[in-house]
C-alpha cells in the first residue's frame, strides 16, 4: 500500500521534518460507526462496536460528543449483506446504548444505494429511533439520475450550492462538504471552484484556536487514486485550514477505517454500516467483499482510536481505553 | 406600414387612398404567408432527414460488459448504425456517460442494460459517472 499511496495533498504543516513515511498509518476493519469526543479541542474517535467493552468512563469526559456513521447503502441486497437495514438498526442500538449520549449524528454519505425515495425513507425511519439530529453530506449513490435534487430537497435545506454548509456546536466549527458532483472521466472526487471559494470565506473569520471538523463522503486525502479514492482539489481546501491548530477530517466511501495524521490534520475514514470493501489494491476492484454471513458482523467489529494534540503530530491508535 | 400611414397623411386624394389599401393588403398577405412558407420548408427538410436516418437503420449489435469496475472491451470498434448495449454484471450500480454528452444512461443496477445507436463515425469516449476511473471508448467507422 505505501508504494501506491500518493500523498501529494498532504503537507508537513509543522516543518518538523517528518515525511509521509513517518506518519502513522493504520488500517483496520471497523464497526458500525464511530463515537467522536472533543476533549480540550482535540477529537478522539472510538469504534462503536467496541464501546461496550470500554465501560462508562471511556467517553465520559469531553466538551462534545457525536457519532459518525457512513455508507448505509439502503437498498443493497447482494451477498455480503442482504440485510443492510438490520445492520443499520444494530448501529442505532449501539448509539442508543451509549452511556454518554452523543449530541448529534453525522452521516458521511451513501445513505441510499440507488437514490430511491423509499431507500432514503427507510434510513430516516431507522435513524429516527436515535432521537438525535442528523447532519448529512451526499455520497455518489445519493445523487444518481437527478444531480442531487432529491438529496438537497431532503437534507440540504439552507445549504449552499450542491449541499455544503457549516455549523457550530459548543465552540467547534463543523463543515460539511460535497465532493461527489460533476465527476470527470478518469478523475477523483471534486469540490469545485465555487465550493472552495465558499470554504475560504467560511473559515477566514474564525480564530485559529477554533477546533475544525470537516466531513465529506470521498476521502479528502489520496488513499488510492487507482480506485478513485481521493479528491482532486482537496489540497486547496486543506490550505484554507492550515492556520487552525486542530483539524479533523471525517470521510466514508471506502468502507473501512483508515487514519492518517499530518501535522494539525487528522484524517479518518469510517466503516460502512452495510458491507466491507477490500483494502486498496488487495482485489481486482473495489467491489463488495463477500464474507460468510456469520462472519459479517465480526468483520465489522474492530475499533481504533486516534488522538492528535496541539501542533504536534501525535497519535494513539487502537487504544483499548479499558 | 408606418410608411404607408405617413403617405396617406400627406396625400389625401381618393386615388392615393385606394393605393394605400392595396399596399396594406399586400403587406398583410406577406406577414400571414411567411410562417406558412417557412413551416412547409421545415416539413420538407424534416421528412428528408427522417428518410435518411431510416435508411441507416441499425445493421448490427455489439455488447459491452461491465464487470469488476471495468468496461469490456475497453475500446470497441463498430460500423456506423450499430447498436451498442452495455450490461452491468457488477453488484454495484454503474452508469454509461459520454464525455461529450452524446449519450447518458440512467443508473444501471445489476443486470440492467443500456443501448445506444451510433449513426455517425467518430470516437466516443465514455465513463461511469459514479466511478469515474472507469472509462471506455467506442470507435464508429
Amino acid at each position: 500500500m505505501t508504494k501506491k499511496v500518493k500523498d501529494e495533498i498532504l503537507h508537513d504543516h509543522n516543518q518538523d521534518g517528518i515525511d509521509r513515511r513517518g506518519f502513522l498509518k493504520c488500517m483496520a476493519w471497523a464497526g458500525t460507526g464511530a463515537l467522536c469526543v472533543m476533549q480540550g479541542g482535540v477529537l478522539k474517535s472510538y469504534g462503536l462496536s467496541r464501546l461496550s467493552d470500554l465501560g462508562a468512563s471511556a467517553a465520559a469526559a469531553g466538551e462534545l460528543s457525536f457519532v459518525q456513521i457512513s455508507d448505509s447503502h439502503m437498498g443493497f441486497s447482494k451477498p455480503a449483506n442482504p440485510d443492510v437495514a438490520g445492520t443499520l438498526k444494530a448501529a442505532v442500538d449501539k448509539i442508543n446504548g451509549l452511556s454518554n449520549a452523543p449530541e448529534f449524528l453525522l452521516h458521511t454519505g451513501d445513505i441510499s444505494h440507488l437514490s430511491k425515495p423509499e431507500e432514503f425513507d427507510t434510513v430516516d425511519q431507522i435513524l429516527k429511533a436515535t432521537g438525535k439530529e442528523v447532519f448529512f453530506v451526499p455520497g455518489e449513490h445519493d445523487v444518481l439520475n437527478d444531480d442531487g435534487a432529491q438529496f438537497r430537497e431532503r437534507y440540504g435545506k439552507g445549504a449552499k450550492g450542491a449541499g455544503w454548509y457549516s455549523f457550530e456546536k459548543k465552540g467547534v466549527h463543523f463543515i460539511g462538504l460535497v465532493n461527489v458532483m460533476n465527476l470527470k472521466a478518469g478523475g477523483l472526487g471534486t469540490l469545485g471552484h465555487e465550493q472552495l471559494e465558499w470554504l475560504e470565506d467560511d473559515v477566514k473569520h474564525l480564530k485559529s484556536s477554533t477546533p475544525i471538523v470537516v466531513f465529506a463522503h470521498i476521502p479528502l486525502w489520496t488513499v488510492y487514486p487507482e480506485w478513485g479514492w481521493g479528491t482532486e482539489d482537496s489540497a486547496q481546501a486543506l490550505a484554507y485550514l492550515k492556520k487552525f491548530g486542530s483539524v479533523t477530517v471525517l470521510n466514508g466511501h471506502i468502507h473501512q477505517t483508515m487514519q492518517k495524521v499530518e501535522g494539525n490534520v487528522t484524517f479518518h475514514t469510517a466503516a460502512s454500516t452495510a458491507f466491507p470493501q477490500p483494502q486498496p489494491g488487495k482485489a481486482d476492484s473495489p467491489g463488495p467483499m463477500k464474507v460468510p454471513a456469520e462472519q459479517l458482523r465480526s468483520i465489522l467489529g474492530i475499533t481504533d482510536v486516534n488522538y492528535v494534540r496541539g501542533q504536534q503530530a501525535l497519535a494513539v491508535v487502537d487504544s483499548s481505553l479499558a | 406600414m408606418s410608411a404607408a400611414r405617413e403617405h396617406r397623411a400627406t396625400n389625401s386624394t381618393d386615388k392615393n387612398r385606394k393605393e394605400i389599401r392595396i399596399m396594406r393588403r399586400r403587406v398583410w398577405i406577406l406577414v400571414l404567408a411567411a410562417p406558412i412558407v417557412l413551416a412547409a420548408a421545415q416539413l420538407v427538410r424534416d421528412s428528408r432527414g427522417f428518410t435518411a436516418s431510416a435508411a441507416k437503420a441499425p445493421t448490427s449489435g455489439a455488447e459491452v460488459k461491465i464487470d469488476n469496475f471495468s468496461f469490456g472491451p475497453t475500446a470497441l470498434t463498430v460500423a456506423a448504425g450499430t447498436t451498442v448495449t452495455w450490461t452491468n454484471r457488477d453488484d454495484i450500480p454503474h452508469t454509461v456517460v459520454s464525455e461529450d454528452k452524446v449519450f447518458k444512461s440512467k443508473v444501471l443496477d445489476t443486470d440492467e442494460k443500456f443501448s445506444f445507436v451510433f449513426t455517425k463515425p467518430g470516437t466516443y469516449g465514455y465513463f461511469c459517472s459514479v466511478h469515474p476511473k472507469m472509462t471506455g471508448k467506442v470507435v464508429v467507422q
